[in-house]
């Protein structure tokens, strides 16, 4: 395997850890001493900085101002105000429709696949990232060379092989077909066999000096100290999945398994932006939004302290 | 990789061996084929397996009718790639228009969305800044969410009356009817510059089906809607990127920049660039790999509206297979696509590599 390639791992694997790196850096950024420094900006410049600040963050929040006010308004107040993220008579009709339609449905279906993906790749990754950091055995460098290759096949390219393979297998239009081949992944391999080099050796050489096998001695003594990695694997897993949407697009096609993803496209697509009904399908997006938001400013705390456990364990 | 089971029948045969004389090893062998066995499998089965598969369909005749793996489909050759390549028709026509707007698209969303990214790391990595926190959550926060419900607002936000272009008349400009609006920016321009139509030697001439006007049609109004997407929606990402590659950055180096008595552009441009250089690298390349690969935005917003404007390779090649049946049209432009990203990627570390060797000496 080219070095070449293994760079491209490493570039594909920054990308997906750069979250938990950015996430985990805020705490040590915010511990670094300050001392005053002259030649720092000059109050001018100091106000042009937060005026830009503050313009970006309006540019990237503004959007979600309005998803969240309209989808409380009323379908003429949504066309004729579109501006105001204000609803002039609040109504909660969109919610109520939303909740006579197959949205629960969807809701139920992303949330079930959503969390078996997380399940599935967080106990295979782990085992195959131990394995591949740890374990000794023939094949073991060419294995992960070869995981790294997978790693650089763009997904797109994979829609119609993962129809065809589906189809193939009999599980074309099932759960199983929407689930199992989302909890193939490599980054999650790549990103759990770069903690485990990462923890000391000797703790496993006490546990097995102490007669514990190797599966005892990942399951009790090194999966537990894996736990930072492991929530960064949850949150990228859980968000991944709960956002994806070419995959359920290729891998069913009745509307009983629509996730939130593929029935929310369903609900606007081919409309060109002409369609009406906006409260509805923004109140969709904004429900659909929630829980990953939840993930992610729970577990931005958690993966800050998990970090910091680490280092004094 | 497929001859996965005889390596670990050995390995399982060797542990046996070595564990009679009592070595920690054998153990060890067993449990590492046994650990990675689930993991090696699913890829197996479902990256490798597939792209066989789709490599037979490519070079195939399926028209999504039976078992393409037991009589259903015959072996066409290269007829597939030559329609799609060589040969005057709709198929080529399609492949290229959507080449063209994949193109302008990736030209405008890589440098503007890294140059963004930098621009918000190094204005939020100045010291003593009041909520530096609560605007990074900001700008992350469309990474965060899913594509789908990104789309639907933006389908809000620029429609023919909708947030955009009441902002914009209230501002005394009339919006476009964005979604609805195939003329191509630098048509646009032209336009305005006095060229009305298409000169002769632009219209008669051309590459590949198209002519030389519609290669240089730039993105359509439908398309910058969707390359304004992508760059609110990737920056986020990438300046938390660039924000810790800056965090890495010893303060003393700047320290001394500063006791030099350099100004504030001249540290950007000679201190900082030179060292986040890396990351910079790493973004340039993950924005190139993903933006040759959109398709959630136009599936959801376009279907390749209007006029063919916002089509995308990878739309086009779901949409030949599950629309029109054309499987092996549709798994041979899968097959391009990938070659495109793959040539890319290797000519950008290629160019990256020599210009780095120059600056080493």
């Amino acid at each position: 395997m080219s070095s070449q390639a293994r760079r491209q791992a490493a570039a594909t694997a920054a990308a997906t850890t750069a979250t938990a790196a950015a996430i985990a850096e805020r705490g040590s950024a915010t511990r670094r001493p300050k001392p005053y420094r002259p030649g720092q900006l000059s109050p001018r410049a100091r106000a042009a900085s937060y005026a830009a600040l503050l313009l970006f963050a309006l540019i990237y929040i503004f959007p979600f101002l309005i998803e969240l006010g309209s989808s409380f308004k009323t379908d003429a107040d949504a066309a004729n105000n579109p501006l105001n993220p204000i609803p002039q008579h609040w109504t909660l009709a969109a919610f109520h429709e939303l909740g006579q339609q197959d949205f629960p449905r969807w809701f139920a279906n992303s949330a079930f696949v959503a969390l078996s993906v997380t399940a599935g790749r967080l106990l295979f990754d782990s085992m195959a990232g131990y394995a591949l950091a740890r374990l000794r055995f023939r094949g073991r460098g060419a294995l992960f060379s070869a995981i790294i290759a997978v790693l650089a096949v763009p997904g797109v390219v994979l829609m119609i092989p993962k129809f065809l393979v589906l189809n193939e297998f009999g599980i074309y239009d099932t759960y199983a077909g929407m689930i199992i081949p989302l909890v193939a992944d490599a980054a999650g391999v790549f990103i759990m066999k770069q903690f485990f080099e990462s923890i000391p050796r000797s703790v496993e050489e006490a546990a097995r000096i102490d007669g514990a096998g190797v599966l005892r001695t990942f399951w009790s003594v090194v999966l537990p100290m894996a736990r930072p990695a492991l929530i960064t694997l949850t949150v990228l897993s859980f968000q991944g999945s709960w956002n994806e949407l070419s995959h359920f697009i290729v891998s069913r096609q009745s509307p009983q398994l629509n996730t939130l993803t593929s029935g929310v496209a369903t609900l606007v697509s081919g409309q060109l932006g002409q369609g009406s009904q906006y409260p509805l399908k923004l109140a969709a997006a904004l429900l659909m939004t929630i829980p990953v938001a939840v993930v992610f400013f729970i577990f931005q705390r958690h993966i800050v302290r998990g970090t910091q456990g680490a280092v004094k364990g | 990789m497929t001859a996965g089971s005889s390596p670990a029948d050995s390995a399982v045969r060797r542990s046996r061996r070595r564990h009679r004389g009592g070595g920690i090893r054998g153990h060890e062998a067993a449990a590492g084929w046994l650990f990675t066995a689930p993991a090696v499998l699913l890829l197996v089965l479902f990256l490798v397996v597939p792209i066989l598969m789709a490599a037979w369909v490519s070079v195939s005749d399926w028209t999504g009718q039976g078992n393409p793996f037991s009589g259903a489909a015959h072996y066409v050759g290269t007829k597939n790639y030559s329609a799609l390549l060589t040969r005057d028709g709709l198929a080529r026509e399609d492949l290229m228009a959507s080449l063209r707007n994949t193109l302008y698209y990736v030209l405008l969303v890589v440098p503007t969305q890294t140059a963004l990214a930098l621009f918000l790391a190094v204005v939020l990595n100045r010291r003593r800044l009041a909520g530096r926190g609560l605007f990074r959550t900001a700008y992350y926060f469309p990474s965060v969410t899913s594509s789908v419900a990104i789309s639907v607002v933006f389908l809000f936000l620029f429609g023919g009356a909708g947030v955009v272009n009441t902002l914009l008349s209230d501002l005394g400009a009339n919006g476009p009817t964005w979604f609805a609006d195939s003329n191509g920016l630098i048509h646009l321009l032209l336009d305005k510059l006095g060229v009305h139509s298409a000169p002769a030697v632009l219209a008669n001439y051309g590459l590949l089906g198209q002519s030389w006007w519609d290669w240089l049609s730039g993105p359509s109004v439908a398309m910058t809607v969707l390359i304004m997407l992508a760059v609110w929606t990737t920056s986020g990402t990438f300046m938390l990127m660039f924000l810790a590659a800056l965090q890495n950055i010893p303060a003393e180096v700047e320290e001394a920049a500063l006791i030099d008595g350099t100004s504030p552009w001249q540290r950007l441009r000679m201190v900082t660039l030179p060292l986040v250089r890396p990351t910079l690298f790493l973004v340039l390349t993950l924005g190139l790999i993903a933006t040759w690969q959109v398709f959630d935005q136009v599936y959801i917003m376009s279907q390749g509206n209007p006029a063919k404007t916002t089509l995308t390779p990878a739309y086009l090649s779901y949409a030949v297979s599950f629309n029109d049946q054309q499987w092996g049209q549709g798994a041979a432009i899968a097959f391009i696509l990938f070659a495109i990203i793959v040539v890319l990627t290797v000519l950008q570390r290629f160019v990256l590599r020599t210009r780095e060797a120059v600056a080493d000496e």
